[in-house]
């Protein structure tokens, strides 16, 4: 028979528990919401900025080369991943689903024969990398918007990309992160950044063709210094903000999967102490019983 | 025609500023450009410089820009500003210190680092000095 006392020190530590999960819920709803109100004041840059690029591309002789962070440098061979996790754990299933799609990427690309390099945003995907893919790992970028995120956490990667680039060290460019549907939801989302695809998929989009549908899109822009020149500024930059909104996007999923974790961890808490309680009330109740039966039989003896 | 042009400016971590005026000039990299309805379509990088947006044949507001790209068509101009300052709400003694950190950063940088602590340099000086040309003004 299990020990009273026990059981009371038990059910105390379950309740403790219980109120440090909970208050991680608020803090993380707090965070979250701080998160996705950044997410939306950041829309409105790139939105214009894919416009712009649109606007540039169809202006672009097709067929032309045009700078190698558009075309590519027409090799295949080298890849590189930027993998963007959390840098702290306690976010349910956040960090290793983004790793095991992570890891799913570098499978199949080592099995074409391509040489795979990673750069990890966040510990905790480094962390899990490491055991198997120690050796592709170049680098890990930590504590990035402890904060809050600016957009100059997202140039330290996006320069340390470049650099990488102009170098030769790789061929293509993608990264992989949290895209965020709700606090429930988030998505493992791989985007290729280099060459640079527009990308159809992303939600951003959408309001910014419909506000340009009316304007006159057909129109022949002029060009200041000249298109080349321009699309050699604009490409750098549209790389920073595309790693600004990843790293926006995973900000604000990281926060959705820990609360929505330590939701059903206050939950589950409530459920043991529920189930703690009712043992401790059993269990008294034959203490009780088994001692009136003892001075019962006792004085019957008598 | 319609008599103004719908200005935007937006800085990669917010939009600041979106309505319409009627005469902005922006600081084109190959020279100064006033934008008014019906500008024939133009697409330009920036200079360092200060966008002032003219109401009523006079500056109405001065805002700063360290660089960046403008997207011009007859109904709409659209600044897309690496970072952006308004001269307005600007104070200069936090601009002052900004100047003094930067050139502190420049002087213990590494050799590596000299050339992007002297580029964030040459930002807050000329941010500095735009501010005092708008105050005289």
């Amino acid at each position: 028979m299990p020990n009273l006392k026990d059981l009371r020190v038990r059910i105390d530590s379950v309740k403790s528990t219980q109120k440090i999960t909970s208050a991680m819920k608020m803090v993380a709803a707090a965070k979250l919401r701080r998160a996705q109100d950044q997410a939306e004041a950041a829309r409105p840059y790139s939105e214009r900025m894919d416009r712009m690029l649109g606007s540039l591309f169809e202006g672009l002789p097709t067929g032309a080369g045009g700078p190698e962070l558009l075309a590519g440098n027409g090799k295949d061979d080298v890849h590189l991943l930027v993998v963007m996790s959390s840098d702290r754990g306690l976010c349910g299933g956040f960090n290793s689903s983004i790793v095991r799609g992570a890891v799913r990427i570098i499978r199949r690309l080592l099995d074409d024969g391509k040489e795979v390099k990673v750069l990890c945003v966040g510990r905790k995907g480094r962390d899990i990398l490491r055991r198997d893919f120690r050796s592709l790992i170049l680098d890990t970028f930590q504590d990035l918007g402890r904060k809050r995120l600016s957009f100059a956490d997202a140039q330290t990667v996006s320069d340390r990309v470049l650099t990488m680039f102009e170098a030769g060290e790789f061929d293509v460019c993608t990264i992989i992160y949290n895209r965020f549907q709700s606090a429930m939801t988030q998505i493992v989302t791989p985007q290729q950044l280099i060459p640079f695809k527009a990308n159809d998929a992303s939600p951003a989009n959408d309001a910014g063709n419909d506000e340009a549908a009316g304007d006159s899109q057909k129109a022949v822009y002029e060009f200041e210094p000249d298109e080349k020149e321009i699309l050699e500024d604009l490409l750098p930059r549209n790389l920073s903000v595309q790693l600004f909104r990843a790293l926006l996007e995973n900000a604000a999923s990281e926060q959705g999967a820990r609360m929505t974790a330590m939701d059903s961890a206050t939950r589950n808490a409530g459920e043991m102490i529920d189930d703690l309680t009712i043992t401790y009330n059993r269990t008294r109740q034959a203490f009780i019983t088994k001692e009136l039966i003892e001075i019962i039989s006792g004085a019957e003896a008598l | 025609m319609a008599d103004t042009v719908e200005f935007e400016l937006v800085a990669p971590e917010e939009l600041l500023f979106s309505e319409p005026v009627e005469l902005v000039v922006v600081p084109g990299a190959e020279g100064d450009f006033g934008v008014l309805p019906g500008h024939s379509p133009l697409i330009s990088t920036l200079r360092t410089g200060v966008i002032a947006v003219y109401e009523n044949d006079s500056v109405n507001r001065r805002i700063f820009v360290s660089g960046g790209f403008a997207e011009v068509t007859p109904e709409r101009c659209t600044v897309l500003a690496d970072e952006a300052v308004a001269l307005e709400s600007a104070n200069r003694s936090d601009v002052e210190a900004r100047v003094k950190t930067d050139r502190e950063a420049l002087e213990s940088a590494a050799d590596d680092d000299k050339e992007s602590a002297a580029a964030a340099l040459a930002v807050s000086e000329a941010l500095l000095l735009a501010l005092d040309t708008a105050g005289q003004a």
